[in-house]
């Protein structure tokens, strides 16, 4: 089920309704059953999938807690006999034993995603290889891959360590768990919450009150706007410039670049505001998972404000475990000792960084443009970081810094660079997509920029008025951000105000969102990560 | 606590660690900064950090960081 189909609107019409006609201690129960249905809906062998990630990890998390539990009352019982050499090796035979708990947990959830989303990536990687040596190759495999089961999994074995960590305790109601893995606005694409977070609002009754049902509405319909007006009609005129790149080169490319960086941004946050839309008009507080990442300087600056649960979880669950480990700082100080301090301490740094957007990349999709994509942030975050210094000399010289046309400059540099590297989403292969930049330095005509030849796109010049003012709108509302909520500013119009803003833009949907009669709207881009 | 201000201060030499009460919060500190006080930190006082102590309460202030050695310190 499509978030922007009728079904699913008759979906959360009947979910709204049912949530708060019930007893409020069977909200969230309800909800459980809701979640399951959603996800049932779009096949219902993907239940099998869900309900063993959330049994496992819920197991292995009260396991995790009981054992922890009753090695504290021990350990208080018991430690006044023992010297210091015996209490540490009690310690590390416990936390031995509490890794493999640990382990359990994460290998047979990781387990399950690497061989439902990365087989067959690996067996056209192994016929690549056997192929070149005369070999022959081997079958693909045609295996299920749940929606969302990168969003579910990463969030579960957040949770999983956040328990480890002692960050939280362990939930005791298995049905409330597993609520947290299944809910289902955020179950298909994120953002990816923590249970510290998610749990204070999930499972507490809710009163109806008009304080979070009208902004949550509000922004489930100014997320509909940024799918339906925005980005499904951007996806036209991107799709016919990669599906024929020996046409559309060039200026093309570059435009095909701009169009999908804006689509892209529309189809993400608009589903990610229909998601909080959602779990606002239901009571719930879910992370915000955007902020305003196109007016970011830097591309450090623009992963703290994209996607921004994703970026935190690889940051917190692989960079810092990664980083602080046994084995990096063993490599630090052999990197200082025999490389020299400054790229001995960079080297684990940096390695672990490696790791994190080479993950990014792989979590995004099973190819190897996604891997490249990663590893192309990775290669311009590190660039960026070692030409610090140059930059603060620079900044000191031409005082440069903080001045609005130096902003524009930064901001501008970063949206080109972060669109540039988007590109191998969107062509068929890595040197395609090599070729397709390229193109744009070496045959790049102005005139193919005109009008005249954008409407050759699947788009007509009217589209492209509607495009043109939309991300004005769109810009205009994200400035307008910086003070503070725009929709908390309207609700102090007068009431009739209100009411206009919200049936023009509700108008603007109806009357700009592109469909009609047979047509279907696309599946949200991060539905398929 | 001054050998911890040193190790601060070769990294951010602009910044006043004393007074400093929202390192990670105003994105003085970001994740390589931490990860090289984290190393730093363990080597001079010879502990080991875990992961799961590195949230953004712990860094936020010079003494903040200096509470999370004292204490891996006496649970060493």
């Amino acid at each position: 089920m499509l978030f922007a189909s009728y079904e699913f609107i008759g979906f959360l019409i009947l979910t709204f309704l049912v949530y708060y006609l019930i007893p409020r201690r069977w909200q969230w129960g309800f909800l459980l059953l809701a979640g399951y249905i959603f996800y049932a809906l779009a096949d219902p062998r993907y239940l099998l999938f869900i309900l063993f990630t959330s049994a496992s990890i819920y197991g292995c998390g009260r396991w995790l807690a009981a054992r922890k539990a009753a090695f504290r009352e021990r350990f208080a019982r018991e430690k006044e006999g023992l010297d210091r050499e015996r209490k540490k090796a009690w310690k590390a035979a416990e936390g031995k034993a509490q890794k493999r708990i640990l382990l359990l947990g994460l290998l047979s959830n990781l387990g399950i995603l690497a061989v439902t989303k990365y087989t067959n990536f690996a067996i056209v990687n192994v016929n690549a290889i056997r192929t070149a040596f005369g070999g022959s190759a081997l079958p693909m495999v045609d295996l299920l891959v749940p929606m969302g089961i990168s969003f579910y999994t990463f969030q579960s074995i957040g949770y999983l360590l956040d328990v480890y960590w002692d960050k939280i305790s362990a939930e005791k109601n298995p049905l409330k768990f597993a609520l947290f893995v299944s809910f289902f606005p955020q179950l298909v694409q994120g953002p990816i919450s923590r249970f510290g977070d998610l749990s204070k609002t999930l499972c507490i009754p809710h009163a109806p009150s008009a304080e979070h049902i009208v902004p949550g509405l509000e922004r489930i319909l100014w997320g509909y706007f940024k799918k339906l007006v925005i980005a499904d009609r951007m996806l036209v005129a991107v799709k016919a410039i990669i599906a024929d790149p020996d046409t559309y080169g060039g200026a093309f490319a570059f435009a095909g670049m701009l169009f999908y960086a804006l689509e892209l941004y529309a189809d993400f946050t608009g589903g990610i505001d229909i998601t909080i839309g959602t779990a606002q008009v239901l009571g719930i507080e879910v992370t915000e998972n955007f902020r305003r990442p196109y007016f970011s300087k830097g591309i450090k600056e623009y992963w703290k404000r994209w996607h921004i649960t994703m970026g935190t979880w690889f940051t917190d669950y692989i960079f810092y475990p990664m980083s602080v480990s046994g084995g990096m700082q063993k490599l630090n100080k052999w990197g200082r000792k025999h490389l020299g301090d400054r790229i001995g301490k960079r080297l684990p740094v940096y390695l672990c960084s490696f790791a994190v957007w080479f993950t990014t990349g792989i979590w995004h999709g099973a190819s190897w443009n996604f891997i490249v994509w990663g590893l192309g942030n990775f290669v311009v975050i590190m660039i960026s970081q070692e030409l610090e210094p140059l930059y603060d000399r620079f900044h000191k010289r031409f005082a440069v810094e903080g001045r609005t046309p130096w902003k524009i400059f930064q901001v501008v540099r970063t949206v080109l660079l972060m669109s540039l590297l988007r590109m191998f989403d969107c062509y068929r292969d890595v040197p395609l997509t090599f070729r397709m930049m390229g193109s744009m330095f070496t045959s790049f005509h102005i005139r193919d920029l005109a009008l005249s030849s954008l409407t050759g796109l699947g788009l007509g010049a009217a589209d492209y008025g509607i495009l043109l003012a939309g991300t004005i709108l769109l810009t205009l509302v994200s400035l307008a951000g910086r003070k503070g909520s725009v929709r908390a500013r309207i609700m102090t119009f007068p009431v009739a105000a209100q009411c206009a803003v919200w049936f023009g833009l509700f108008l603007l949907v109806i009357l700009f969102g592109y469909y009609g009669i047979g047509y279907e709207s696309s599946q949200f881009i991060y539905n398929q990560f | 606590m001054n050998d911890l201000l040193e190790i601060l201060q070769d990294l951010h030499p602009e910044v006043d660690f004393e007074t400093q009460e929202n390192l990670v919060d105003e994105g003085i500190l970001d994740s390589f900064d931490i990860v090289t006080i984290v190393t730093e930190v363990s080597d001079t006082f010879d502990i080991r950090i875990p992961a799961g102590d590195i949230i953004p309460e712990n860094f936020n202030s010079a003494k903040a960081i200096y509470r999370l050695i004292q204490r891996c310190m006496d649970e060493e």
